[in-house]
């Protein structure tokens, strides 16, 4: 599934009436089984860009173009799960398809077996942001779009989710986009990297990476962090 | 155990007001009790028990599906709200005799006629409750239905509705006790039947024990209703928010 963005801008209206320009050029494409990161300041406008990108948003100049039928899995920045269903039932709620054996495998290499019939209220927010993760993967998306699924979480966690995501990723080859503040987060996860100016944000710098992720050793991604430390890219 | 503790409170209250305040104005527990069986032995008791029930039951069943879909609306489309809120306004200030002396008088002393009338008084809180809660509901849940594109009826009932429902036990509890205080003055005023009706009666021949008789049926068959439908309605509804200490 290849998906192609060219935002020329975006702009908002605030409640005082003044015009805010958000997006100023985001033009990118990824491959199937490609894994973009984007980085950028807080506040520069990423999230209204998934919104547009996953179709929330259509009131922006430019063009998307993804295949009609691509199915999309979400991670919001918040879980955003239904607090009145179970653990598995939101999944099954965005997944009707997923057979017991799949759903099975995912609950376990999240490591939610055991949360299956728990409810949302009864986890931590570290259980609550895997669960939105089982979500977005059960579909078994052509694109999967991930906002800052690690922020606020303890380090071993995120790093444990880290390595859950670049692996759901490499085994599904799903045209993936991660948003992050985290420069370790992209260096160790994306194929590509995509630097945003501050707002109105626009594409500043596209980095690849060659070597694939599970074969980056932490002398690498030390490297990889060093020169674009020298690039000096954005305000990391 | 507490509850029949605070029934035999009641009843202890009432035998001292007997002593207090004289037979002939407020008669004690046995004798309305005895009035109680006989007319629950003619049938009577069950006959107007049941014309009354049927009416609450219809009329807050009307006022309740209406008033929802009205409300939601209300809640949704900002040009509905505009165009309904005027009559919103109206019909919750509207006195409900106001309500039932015109609804007999245009449509005639008929059940449609007291059973709109019941549904009319009602309709505005249900309205206004559930157009708040539609108002309420959560953007970021709406957006999660999007992205994943879960069809719109299976949203609505899983996303939507569950968010609504405590606004609609609100709805229906608030309604319901509403519907339980017009109906009988609906009765009173035009029907040849129901409890209302039978108060009536007792009211114009001075009938203490004939008015309380019928009084606490009512107030017990309301009790019953209460804990018996609503509460665990309620209870099922909430099962999944962590409860109260």
């Amino acid at each position: 599934m290849r998906l192609e963005v060219d935002i020329a801008s975006k702009t908002f209206r605030n409640a005082a009436g003044e015009q805010h320009d958000v997006l100023a050029g985001i033009n990118f494409a990824l491959g199937a089984g490609e894994l973009g990161v984007f980085v950028g300041p807080s506040g520069c406008g990423k999230s209204t860009m998934l919104r547009i990108l996953v179709g929330l948003d259509h009131d922006y100049r430019g063009h998307v173009s993804r295949p009609a039928d691509a199915r999309i899995g979400m991670v919001f920045q918040e879980p955003r799960l239904l607090p009145w269903r179970s653990v598995e039932e939101n999944v099954r709620l965005a997944a009707p398809l997923a057979d017991e054996a799949k759903l099975s495998a995912l609950f376990a290499a999240l490591e939610l077996t055991a949360h299956r019939n728990h409810f949302p209220g009864e986890l931590s927010l570290g259980l609550a942001r895997r669960v939105a993760l089982a979500r977005a993967f059960a579909i078994e998306p052509d694109i999967l779009i991930l906002d800052e699924p690690l922020a606020s979480l303890d380090d071993a966690l995120a790093a444990h989710l880290r390595d859950q995501i670049g692996a759901l990723v490499d085994t599904r080859s799903v045209t993936t986009l991660l948003v992050t503040h985290d420069i370790d987060d992209a260096v160790r996860l994306g194929d590509r990297l995509f630097f945003l100016s501050p707002r109105p944000a626009k594409v500043i710098a596209a980095v690849p990476i060659r070597t694939p992720r599970a074969a980056r050793s932490d002398a690498e991604i030390s490297a990889i962090k060093a020169d674009l430390a020298r690039l000096n890219l954005a305000n990391m | 155990m507490l509850r029949l503790l605070s029934f035999i409170v009641f009843l202890a209250t009432w035998w001292i007001a007997t002593l207090l305040a004289g037979a002939a104005s407020l008669p004690p527990p046995p004798t309305v009790l005895a009035v109680i069986i006989a007319e629950a032995r003619s049938g009577a008791l069950f006959l107007n028990l049941g014309a009354t029930l049927a009416r609450v039951a219809l009329a807050f069943v009307l006022a309740m599906t209406l008033g929802a879909a009205i409300g939601y609306l209300m809640g949704r489309v900002r040009l509905a709200d505009r165009l309904g809120d005027p009559w919103l306004i109206l019909l919750l200030n509207l006195p409900a005799l106001v309500v039932i002396v015109l609804a007999y008088i245009w449509a005639g002393l008929t059940e449609v006629a007291a059973i709109a009338a019941i549904a009319i008084n009602k309709l505005p809180t249900a309205v206004v409750t559930l157009r708040e809660g539609t108002r309420a509901l959560d953007a970021a849940l709406d957006e999660m239905a999007t992205v994943f594109a879960i069809p719109r009826g299976k949203a609505f009932r899983h996303v939507i509705l569950p968010q609504l429902a405590p606004y609609i036990a609100a709805a229906a509890r608030s309604g319901l006790s509403l519907v339980w205080k017009i109906v009988l003055v609906a009765e009173l005023l035009g029907r040849p039947n129901g409890v209302g009706f039978e108060i009536g009666v007792a009211f114009q021949l001075f009938d203490i024990p004939l008015l309380l008789a019928y009084s606490l049926t009512f107030a017990g068959v309301v009790l019953i209703i209460e804990t018996v439908l609503v509460q665990p309605f309620e209870a099922r509804l909430s099962r999944w928010r962590p409860r109260a200490a």
